[in-house]
């Protein structure tokens, strides 16, 4: 029995993609097999690692928990999406270069997902508060110290590029690129 | 790890889901936020010939107060259903469990009402929706009935919805006047399933003594059970109210299974020391209220 396809579009980092997947497609494989989008990393494949985590409509989700066919129609964001179109990494991911918060790098692309997201609702974490927001991500090398560190220096460089704006009292989070 | 074939379908209105269920009967499941189906397919641990993905179905995802309580719609996401002020004003037990659920990524896609179908003891909001004496509404090609959370549990991931029902939304009733709730839980990480969780809530009258106590646990029993444990307590103030006494009381009505988290007799101390914790924070969220 050949297994049915279906023809999508999916919307990730700006841009319309078209596959031709089964409904069974995980949106991580088809991020990564069928868009060539390897950023996304697939860990554990049932949503306890956090290492497949993207953006759907602004907010972080399990790629390995959603179907690519339930994905249509919707913004997806995975972390080539989050450095600006010339090249110049967003401030999480300035952070954890600072702050050496990523060792092999597997488990990265999911905290940056996340943390760019926390970081727009909660501009200025407190170290606690930054450890419970990347509670859901799992680190097999347990770079945790320097991980914590990054969420809070991420926050400072978000706060420091905000106050330095033009109309710099624009709050950190306000006029988000989402 | 990935999961088995299946027919998608993917319905935009209510009487096209109820149609498509219907239609493919026992060899069907509803696919709704999917954060404890999808894994189960992933580990092939369910295979069903057909998914009916309601997250298209326009009008389900409410969140609606009123003063007999919070109704949830079947595609309200836990973190929806968490952050709303009016929901949380008007029963508070629904944020306090909420926070509890997995993780912040989880409840972004996760919804409340589909884990309420999905039935495990182990979930939170199970135990929310017993310990309020709250109810679900199952809608089918027959029409629409009302579940109450008594009749709807059955067993361990077992509810008594019926082939070709969907469930479009449950009621959370507002507590008692003079009542406070609270949620605990213990589990082995961050935002694993708890080896024990306690909902408790507490009524006071005027004079702040206890008129009534009870408790709903997760992880004990093969539904959300709930116990009545006011006669430990009755008639006595959140400062002087022995809740260490309730929480004995418990020990002996719990008949908790052992598992590679923790033994029986782990799982029913736990379930002592976190009785008498979530009683004695429920009370005395009741003098603030």
């Amino acid at each position: 029995m050949s297994e049915e396809l279906h023809e999508i579009r999916l919307r990730v980092n700006g841009a319309e993609h078209t596959a031709t997947v089964p409904a069974r497609r995980l949106l991580s494989d088809c991020l990564r097999q069928d868009l060539g989008l390897t950023g996304t990393h697939v860990g554990c494949e049932h949503g306890v690692c956090g290492a497949c985590t993207v953006r759907v409509d602004g907010r972080p989700t399990r790629s390995c928990l959603m179907f690519a066919v339930s994905a249509q129609g919707h913004e997806i964001t995975t972390v080539e999406g989050l450095a600006e179109p010339d090249g110049t990494l967003h401030p999480v991911q300035r952070a954890f270069r600072e702050c050496h918060g990523l060792q092999c790098g597997f488990c990265t692309p999911g905290f940056l997902t996340v943390v760019s997201a926390y970081l727009e609702d909660n501009p200025d974490p407190t170290e606690e508060e930054a450890r419970e927001a990347v509670g859901g991500n799992l680190c097999r090398c347990t770079g945790y110290q320097n991980i914590v560190k990054a969420v809070l220096r991420a926050a400072e460089i978000r706060r420091e590029e905000a106050a330095a704006a033009p109309g710099g009292e624009r709050a950190a989070g306000a006029g988000e690129r989402r | 790890m990935k999961p088995p074939p299946f027919a998608y379908h993917a319905p935009t209105t209510l009487a096209e889901a109820l149609d498509a269920l219907a239609d493919v009967g026992t060899d069907g499941k509803v696919l709704a936020g999917g954060q404890s189906l999808i894994p189960l397919l992933n580990m092939r641990l369910a295979a069903p010939g057909h998914l009916v993905d309601v997250n298209g179905v326009a009008g389900l995802d409410h969140v609606s107060v009123d003063a007999s309580g919070v109704r949830v719609g079947a595609l309200a996401r836990h973190a929806d259903v968490e952050a709303d002020d009016d929901a949380a004003a008007a029963v508070p037990l629904l944020r306090q469990g909420l926070r509890l659920v997995a993780h912040p990524v989880i409840r972004n896609r996760g919804t409340t009402v589909g884990s309420l179908a999905h039935a495990d003891p182990s979930a939170e909001m199970t135990a929310a929706l017993a310990l309020l004496g709250g109810s679900v509404t199952a809608a089918s090609t027959a029409g629409r009935r009302t579940i109450s959370a008594a009749d709807f549990f059955v067993g361990p991931l077992e509810s008594s919805l019926r082939t070709g029902e969907l469930l479009v939304d449950a009621h959370f009733p507002r507590p008692p006047a003079g009542s406070g709730t609270a949620f605990t839980e213990l589990a082995r990480r961050h935002g694993d399933y708890a080896m024990c969780g306690v909902a408790a809530l507490v009524t006071l009258d005027d004079d702040l003594r206890v008129t009534a106590a009870r408790a709903a646990y997760l992880s004990v029993a093969p539904v959300p059970l709930v116990l009545d444990l006011t006669e430990a307590v009755a008639g006595r103030t959140p400062d002087t109210a022995d809740f260490d006494a309730a929480g004995r009381l418990v020990r002996g009505r719990l008949d908790p299974e052992g598992d590679i988290h923790a033994t029986a007799e782990y799982r029913a101390h736990l379930a002592e020391v976190l009785t008498a914790r979530a009683l004695r924070e429920a009370a005395g969220n009741a003098v603030r209220r």
